[in-house]
């Protein structure tokens, strides 16, 4: 038994290892699902900023107005194209012509983007914007360099210029170069709950998921009680 | 080699409850396997609330739209159609639609919530064809020299009044369905949704 | 009842086919830990076919559709979710299952005569279950489907001569296309489950012909007593259905606590570039092959330099294709006379826990960038050598110090408590 225990923990944590890539640093994010009110705002933030020109397109808008709790009316009048029905995916109505002609690449899907990149770098790199003239869009980001989006958020965030790297932690140092109509604090919980909001949307089913599968380890643990006994009542035959 | 001194009772009780227990996490586990094979969130949204726009419909004029992969009429009739209705009711199976399906509002004389505006979901309850509407009277409809008006359904020739109401001797048992709609305004109806009470 | 089951048992074998493999089967009584994965993997195979059947239910072969299709079944279809993640943990818990059942045959000589044709048989089920994966892993067209299958078709064409033809025919087209989706999708949920459902079915049948293999290596048939019950021998029903039971419950919970709260289990069962559809313009940047395969990319890429006339390339595809074959004749390289680990000799041991750990190792530096250093003072090709090495001498030097290595005496009977 023993030795079965090594070689299962030997063939378990030796992939675990690779898990940690030499990758750019990121700042951590605490994301939470069951945070309805953060989820409601980063839903917000995601239909008025991002949708305009990436799509959701594996989402339907009624799946999201049930799981975050919010009303049909709220639904139709601040978080849906008017011309789209609730039923109906979250796609963007930009044409993806215009977007190849405008940034030269489509902007890509968002529904699973928290499923391929961690939450950690969707929440870096919405904040790691910085002012950069060589750029054909006029910004650069420190995490994702030459990326064809511009910010979108400047508003909120400000514009800001990239001063150096921090020798110590690699990570970007920047100079503010214009306030923008949020705190930085405040800035910081915007994307926080708009991360928040796309680790939902890429598995809608996580939260229960983990309930359910409570349920199941439970009735299995009584089952196996059981199976249990009723072998050992049968193995007293064999001696 | 088998011990003799077995306790058979234990050992039958043991069997039961962990054969019980695996029946119910047998159920348990077949049950998204039935669930998955029911309507998904895509075949409810395509089957979700139909808006018909009736501003443009005339008298004596029908539409047709589609609600769930059927066909739904909407009929304007007019002073003399509604009329033909109580004419007609001694010839009919289920002059009352007490067979038939219709939603609780749509149980009257005229079938529908106004009189004047019937809807209807355009199928044959006999084997599912979808009737043509035949609103000419007499020999002009190329039915009967006296017929009222109505719709035939060309598959096996079942005949309906003006409000859907089947005919006697033909071979559709009841009337046809009428969906379940409400009047979002006058010129607008929604089928699929009932209104309150 | 009795009535009904003889006229039924006039008309089909009922009873005797349950006497036969269950109720009078009789198996050794000492099983051990080692002994559950035999039924568990049949329990998976059950369960891969059942939610393959749902899955294909809802599932569209089409590069336009194929992507969309699954994410469809992830969240549009009730409880399409969870069918999907029993499928993906089902196809790595198979692999867990089939690598512990294959080890305990190495532990206690099950391949041994006269369990060879077993072996045989389980061999071709190991490879039938590559190939059903391999193909199963492009259906979801993700950007890992994609970039993989080119990978190891593009193996193909390492062979002379017919290999650049012999990839174009096995992707139909040019590249990895609609034709290669369509194609796989066939093989995957018809021709290779009907092959691995009949090898199974001979599996049993052959196991049961010779009887099963014990801890001890102990032949229990040759101990009767006056009824002509093996000695050793118990009836597998109740006994064994009891037993394995408790082992399934048990495995169920692992199996549930990975499909419940870790179905992408850290990115090994479903990677994180998965979950972008399949790109042509944007190879993932790490293109890692599924867990269970890594040992065999490893040794794949093991090979850097040009023997004789035949490239580097080449020598990978002929290493890698050895590294599968020689597990059919490892009941021909064997020639000691006894078959439990138990009774075996120090060096069997040795190099027994040697293929183990080179087998996990190689199964490491598969994952890795080959030019990086990840144990320690060598860059990861070079350990993939030295283990890749080590694998093969398991199997090499096993004919030599086989036979004339000292055992221990064994036992009349089986050991029990």
């Amino acid at each position: 038994m023993r030795r079965f225990i090594v070689v299962w923990a030997l063939a378990l944590v030796s992939p675990v290892c690779l898990a940690a890539g030499a990758h750019k640093p990121t700042d951590s994010v605490y994301i939470n699902l069951s945070d309805q009110a953060s989820l409601q705002r980063g839903a917000r933030t995601f239909v008025n900023y991002c949708l305009s020109c990436h799509s959701a397109a594996y989402m339907r808008y009624n799946r999201m107005a049930k799981d975050l709790g919010i009303s049909d009316s709220v639904l139709k009048e601040n978080l849906m194209f008017a011309s789209d029905k609730p039923g109906d995916l979250m796609k963007t109505n930009m044409a993806e012509e215009d977007a190849k002609k405008w940034f030269g690449v489509a902007p890509p899907d968002l529904t699973l983007v928290a499923r391929v990149r961690k939450p950690d770098w969707i929440y870096t790199y919405l904040r790691s914007f910085y002012l950069d003239e060589k750029s054909p869009n006029g910004w650069n980001n420190t995490l994702f360099e030459n990326v064809a989006m511009p910010h979108v958020l400047y508003s909120l965030q400000g514009s800001q210029r990239l001063a150096g790297m921090d020798p110590e932690t690699g990570k970007p140092q920047f100079t503010v170069v214009r306030q923008g109509s949020l705190s930085p604090e405040e800035y910081d919980t915007l994307i926080r709950d708009l991360t928040n909001f796309l680790v939902y949307l890429a598995e809608p089913i996580k939260l229960k998921r983990h309930s359910i599968g409570v349920f199941v380890i439970l009735f299995l643990l009584v089952f196996l009680v059981l199976a249990y006994l009723l072998k050992k009542e049968y193995w007293k035959d064999v001696h | 080699m088998i011990d003799d001194r077995v306790d058979n009772g234990r050992r039958r009780f043991l069997t039961a409850v962990t054969g019980g227990m695996g029946v119910i996490g047998g159920v348990f586990a077949a049950t998204p396997f039935v669930l998955s094979m029911a309507p998904s969130e895509r075949a409810k949204a395509a089957g979700a609330p139909v808006e018909i726009d009736i501003s443009k419909l005339e008298p004596g004029q029908m539409i047709k739209e589609i609600w769930r992969g059927n066909p739904v009429w909407v009929v304007s009739r007019t002073p003399e159609m509604i009329e033909s209705l109580q004419q007609v009711e001694g010839e009919l199976r289920d002059p009352d639609s007490d067979n038939s399906i219709q939603p609780g509002f749509a149980q009257n004389d005229y079938r529908s919530l106004k009189p004047e505006i019937l809807v209807l979901i355009g199928i044959c309850t006999h084997l599912g064809c979808s009737p043509v509407q035949k609103f000419a009277i007499g020999p002009e409809s190329g039915i009967s020299d006296d017929w009222p008006g109505g719709f035939f359904c060309p598959c096996h020739g079942s005949k309906f009044d003006l409000a859907g109401r089947v005919y006697q001797q033909v071979p559709a048992p009841t009337n046809m369905v009428v969906p379940p709609y409400k009047y979002i305004s006058d010129s607008l109806i929604l089928i699929g949704e009932v209104g309150e009470a | 009842m009795s009535k009904f089951m003889a006229w039924v048992d006039e008309r089909f074998p009922a009873t005797k086919v349950w006497e036969e493999h269950l109720a009078k089967y009789y198996a050794p009584k000492n099983f051990n830990f080692w002994y559950y994965f035999g039924s568990l993997a049949t329990v998976l195979l059950v369960l891969q076919i059942l939610t393959g059947i749902f899955l294909t239910i809802h599932y569209k072969p089409d590069v336009e559709l194929a992507f969309a299709s699954v994410e469809y079944i992830m969240r549009d279809v009730q409880w399409g979710w969870l069918i999907r993640y029993m499928h993906t943990t089902g196809a790595s818990f198979f692999f867990i299952v089939i690598y512990l059942h294959m080890f305990r045959a190495l532990l206690y000589g099950s391949h041994r005569k006269p369990r060879e044709l077993i072996w045989l048989i389980g061999c071709v089920i190991y490879v039938a279950l590559m190939a059903e994966s391999f193909m199963g892993y492009l259906l979801p067209w993700g950007n890992m489907s994609y970039w993989g299958a080119q990978v190891i078709i593009s193996l193909f064409t390492a062979i002379p001569l017919v290999g650049e033809g012999l990839a174009e025919w096995v992707r139909g087209d040019y590249v990895i296309s609609d034709a290669t989706l369509n194609r796989f999708f066939a093989f995957h949920v018809i021709l290779i489950p009907l092959i691995l459902a009949a090898l199974v079915f001979l599996h049993i049948v052959a196991l049961h012909k010779v009887g099963s293999n014990n801890p001890d290596g102990i032949d229990i048939k040759k101990n009767k007593d006056a009824k002509g019950v093996p000695v050793d021998g118990i009836p597998f029903h109740p006994y064994y259905t009891v037993k394995d039971l408790v082992g399934l419950v048990v495995f169920l919970i692992l199996f549930c606590l990975v499909l419940f709260f870790l179905p992408e289990f850290f990115g090994i069962f479903l990677e994180k570039d998965n979950f972008a559809p399949a790109s042509a313009l944007q190879t993932p940047e790490d293109i890692v092959p599924l867990w269970y395969f890594t040992p065999y990319y490893s040794i794949l890429r093991a090979n850097t330099v040009n023997f004789f006339w035949i490239d580097a390339k080449l020598w990978g595809v002929i290493f890698m294709g050895l590294a599968i074959a020689l597990f059919f004749v490892l009941p021909w390289l064997d020639r000691s006379p006894v078959r439990s680990i138990r009774y075996r000799g120090f060096q069997y041991k040795l190099w027994l826990t040697l293929f183990v750990i080179s087998f996990i190792v190689l199964g490491y530096l598969g994952f890795k960038n080959p030019d990086n250093v990840d144990l320690f003072l060598f860059k990861n090709v070079i350990w993939a050598q030295i283990f890749t090495i080590i694998y093969f001498l398991f199997f090499f030097l096993l004919p030599f110090y086989s036979k004339s290595e000292k055992t221990k005496p064994v036992p009349e009977r089986v050991n029990f408590k």
